[in-house]
């Protein structure tokens, strides 16, 4: 009997290829986890509030935040910087990530306090004023957005992800950006426009 | 009466252009404000405590240690003892602190006492729903008895269920409220701008004129956002209790799964009766669904096959102990669609017939044969029918397994009630005022292109205004009848604004204001290219006045610029792993049926958000409840799981834009590509496995099951 699945379909290749969306995510976390270094905390914090220093896009911002606030709502609470947007607040959908120490994170799992010393870039500082980064850009071109509420966190994701890959195959970039979801449905537009960063970005490079 | 037509397809310039949706860079860029967004140094944090039990009564509230925390300015009960809370989630109580730690502290302190009573949280065992199961009358046509008697007949029996799914928006339901001594400022995620206003009015008792209404950008409807909802009105009184000060309010993620918005399940046993040739005698369907303790969802059976001669139909609404349904993008049909088009597939299995050549066979008890017989060919053609179907069940002998399945949908899409206003200012900038909103569908974009078309200019000229109530009103954002409604508004205002610059500017040129046009920046005569001067130039002789025109659409008399009533076909290639369970999508195309495509860019996106939508239902989406404690057991997005971008596999939209169909007017797109999508992919792992999955979402516990015959 002649087969009828697509070529190239094995075993493990057709588990692998399956984003079982915990799967994709769990992947994506543990990385990261594995990677990051414990996060030093200078001393002793709270219970009460207490003052600190983040810095946030190259610059110090100074807060006071109790020890249980997270990055996330300290930086949209109290810093007023809300493109990083809290959706599951539990580390599932990416919609909250930044980089910290140049690392793809959700920043609903970091606590403020634990960001202290870190560097922390928000898709704010992505691009100077009335700019687009060539990641954004691409989002608009390739239509990867339509609501645009999970936008900024797809954004940071593929930025974080090409700085690692540079030139990402399409399975690839199914696999880096496992880590978030989007209920508009526009994963078609996004895995186009990551492609098209990375082209744009390369190109700039060696020019 | 002025002309207002649309121009003919090959002298536009904008309408019909793959042109990026106009606001892509805010929102990638992080700087699109949502209400979520809403950040100033006064701004206070409002929470709500809901209900932990699914029905009990209130026996008493205690909101003093809530009041007595630092940094709480409100507390409110919603609740009174005596009361009898219907669901999981029901408002309780509700606090405005200074910080939303404080707000969740204060929520923690409140104290209520529950008396719990018994409740129903399950409607799948239509048995076990007793009284709370009510029946509508049965509807009889023809004689289906006498007809699934025929000797001659080859019948099919088949269950078939698809569960509650919840929005799940990822902005979360809210707002933010200001309510001062001289007037109410709203900031909501709403799908309703010009109307929310009036149904918080309504409930304040306050008047609706007082009430301005802001939003720019909203993350996520779907249905589930019209109304100004209960924790609207509590965070006004919040407000007002804090002195004025603005307090925002979002739903928890939990909150959000429970109450937010859901779509109503649809559970069905079904007959079907054929000839041997697959000419569909007879259909008897007993269908049950809940959309909550009020009941609701009624899906339309047969769906799309209308005119089977012989039918028997009866459906039972179950009033459940959950969170009320909402609209949600095209109410009834997916569920319609997947019951109908599962027992289809089962009779052509049955009859080893193809089920392509089945649909094919009975088209003329639809509604729209020609539009289906060549969409049915178009899809077969894209995804391959041909060579990749095979027999159910008869396909690779290993434990991979691939299979093809298809399915129907049908909606309405006519343009809602609009208005619009066109200014053209003496220096030649144009501003389009109107009270819509952009769901993510590309309603800017939209609006701007029709203007620009219609004015002669590129769309960068066309400067937009909308998303607040002060603006000319236009009808919420549901139904697919947005772009429709405001597209036709649109074309009006600006026809009637240009119409009065060629007046103004006909003198001067000498000729009759008809003999003029709008085209390429100028304003020439139709007849001589050479006769004309520069856009700016023009409004240079409106001299100090500005010229403001409105336009409206009618919902009943939309003048033959948008219209209704679409067709589409979906197929679903997929492959399953026999051991593990897993579905994998391969490819889906989804052919759809539209009038005049504004922008095919936005339009294809539509089309890949539905399908991606429905994968996400067809494979994972399922609100489970505990029927034990009464409990939703996945409030959160971890295990209310939603596909990512490694699971949708190939997307091919087809979409027909020719001269025939552009001649329909403009049609909505929101709500059809999302229909079938549930019905193709089950359909498709029948034929992949060789057995029906009864319950989707086909998850492997589902898909294991039916293989080894037994109930997941
Ligand atoms: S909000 Fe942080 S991962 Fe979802
Ligand atoms: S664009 Fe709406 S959630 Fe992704």
């Amino acid at each position: 009997m002649k087969s009828k699945n697509p070529p190239g379909t094995s075993r493990r290749g057709f588990i692998r290829g399956v984003g079982i969306t915990s799967t994709a995510v769990g992947a994506v976390v543990l990385e990261k986890t594995a990677l990051a270094e414990p996060f030093a905390v200078a001393k002793t914090i709270g219970p009460d509030a207490a003052p600190i220093t983040l810095k946030v896009n190259g610059k110090p911002v100074n807060i006071i935040v109790e020890p249980r606030v997270t990055l996330l709502d300290a930086m949209r609470n109290q810093i007023g910087l809300t493109g990083a947007k809290r959706v599951c607040d539990r580390g599932t959908c990416g919609a909250c990530t930044v980089m910290i120490d140049g690392k793809v994170n959700y920043s609903c799992t970091v606590l403020a306090i634990d960001a202290q010393g870190r560097d922390i870039q928000t898709i704010e500082g992505l691009a100077p004023a009335g700019k687009l980064h060539p990641v954004s850009a691409a989002f608009v071109s390739q239509d990867g957005q339509q609501c645009g509420y999970c936008t900024p966190g797809f954004v940071m994701a593929a930025k974080g992800f090409l700085d690692r890959n540079p030139d990402p195959s399409y399975e690839q970039v199914e696999h880096g950006l496992g880590g978030n979801l989007c209920r508009c449905g526009t994963y078609v537009g996004v895995r186009k426009a990551v492609l098209e960063a990375a082209k744009e970005m390369k190109g700039s490079r060696h020019a | 009466m002025p002309d207002y037509s649309w121009p003919p397809m090959n002298d536009r310039r904008v309408i019909g252009k793959r042109i990026s949706r106009l606001d892509g860079g805010a929102k990638s860029s992080g700087r699109a404000k949502y209400a979520s967004d809403f950040y100033r140094k006064d701004l206070l944090f409002g929470m709500l405590l809901t209900s932990p039990h699914a029905h009990a009564k209130i026996v008493s509230i205690n909101l003093d240690d809530a009041k007595s925390l630092k940094g709480v300015t409100a507390v409110r009960a919603i609740a009174a003892p005596g009361d009898e809370i219907q669901w999981e989630g029901a408002e309780i109580a509700a606090v405005a602190a200074t910080s939303e730690e404080i707000a969740r502290d204060a929520i923690r302190n409140i104290k209520v006492e529950y008396q719990v009573l018994p409740h129903l949280v399950k409607e799948e065992d239509l048995s076990k729903a007793g009284p709370r199961a009510k029946a509508a009358g049965e509807q009889v046509t023809g004689d289906p008895d006498k007809a699934f008697q025929d000797a001659d007949a080859v019948v099919v029996e088949g269950f078939y269920g698809i569960p509650v799914l919840t929005h799940c928006c990822l902005e979360s339901h809210g707002n933010v409220v200001e309510w001062r001594q001289d007037g109410l400022n709203l900031w909501p995620s709403t799908q309703n701008v010009s109307g929310i206003g009036g149904d918080l009015a309504t409930s304040l008792k306050y008047p609706a004129g007082k009430i301005k209404v802001e939003m720019d950008y909203i993350g996520g409807g779907f249905g589930s956002k019209f109304a100004a909802d209960r924790w609207g009105v509590e965070t006004a009184y919040l407000s007002q209790m804090s002195g004025g000060r603005p307090v925002k309010l979002m739903l928890e993620r939990r909150d959000e799964l429970m109450i937010g918005g859901n779509r109503p399940s649809g559970f069905a046993k079904i007959k079907v009766a054929a000839k041997k040739d697959g000419t569909i005698t007879a259909w008897q369907s007993e269908s049950w669904a809940t959309g909550g303790i009020g009941g609701g969802g009624s899906p339309p059976l047969p769906y799309v096959f209308t005119e089977i001669p012989n039918k028997r139909m009866s459906h039972s609404a179950v009033a459940t102990n959950t969170g009320g349904v909402r609209a949600w993008r095209a109410p009834n049909h997916p569920q319609a669609s997947y019951l109908t088009c599962s027992a289809l597939e089962d009779l052509a299995a049955k009859l080893k017939m193809d089920p392509v050549d089945l649909f094919m066979k009975n088209l003329e008890v639809t509604a729209r044969a020609d539009t289906y017989r060549a969409q049915l060919v178009k899809a077969s053609e894209l995804i391959e029918w041909k060579k990749n179907w095979h027999q159910r069940g008869e396909g690779d002998p290993g434990p991979v397994k691939r299979g093809l399945g298809l399915a129907i949908n049908t909606w309405g899409g006519g343009g809602h009630t609009s208005q619009c206003r066109t200014i053209i200012n003496p220096d030649g900038s144009v501003q389009i005022e109107i009270g819509s909103q952009d769901v993510g569908s590309g309603t800017r974009t939209v609006i701007t292109q029709v203007a620009a078309e219609t004015l002669g200019l590129p769309v960068g000229s066309v400067q937009l205004v909308m998303g607040n109530n002060s603006l000319p009103p236009s009808g919420p954002s549901g139904g697919s009848t947005t772009v429709g409604g405001v597209s036709s508004s649109t074309r009006k205002s600006s026809v009637n604004a240009l119409n009065k610059l060629l007046e103004t500017v006909a003198p001067v040129m000498g000729v009759q204001p008809e003999q003029l046009k709008a085209v390429d920046g100028r304003i020439q005569m139709k007849d001589n290219p050479s006769k004309s001067m520069t856009w700016q130039a023009a409004c240079a002789k409106l001299g100090t006045n500005k010229i403001s025109e409105m336009g409206a659409n009618d919902q009943r008399k939309p003048e033959g610029l948008n219209s209704s009533g679409v067709g589409g076909i979906q197929m679903a290639d997929v492959s399953v792993d026999t051991e593990t369970g897993i579905v994998k999508m391969n490819r889906f195309v989804a052919v759809q049926d539209v009038g005049l495509v504004v922008n095919p860019k936005l339009a294809d996106s539509q089309i890949h958000g539905a399908v991606i939508m429905g994968i996400c239902g067809a494979l994972m989406e399922e609100r489970v409840m505990d029927a034990y404690t009464g409990r939703m057991l996945n409030p959160d997005m971890e295990f209310y799981k939603l596909a990512g971008i490694g699971d949708i596999g190939e997307i091919i939209s087809h979409l027909d834009i020719t001269p025939e169909h552009d001649k329909r007017g403009v049609i909505g797109l929101g709500e059809p590509p999302a229909i079938g999508v549930v019905a193709a992919i089950a359909n498709a792992v029948a034929n992949a496995i060789g057995v029906r999955v009864p319950r989707v979402p086909l998850t492997p516990m589902h898909v294991l099951a039916a293989l080894e015959g037994r109930n997941a």
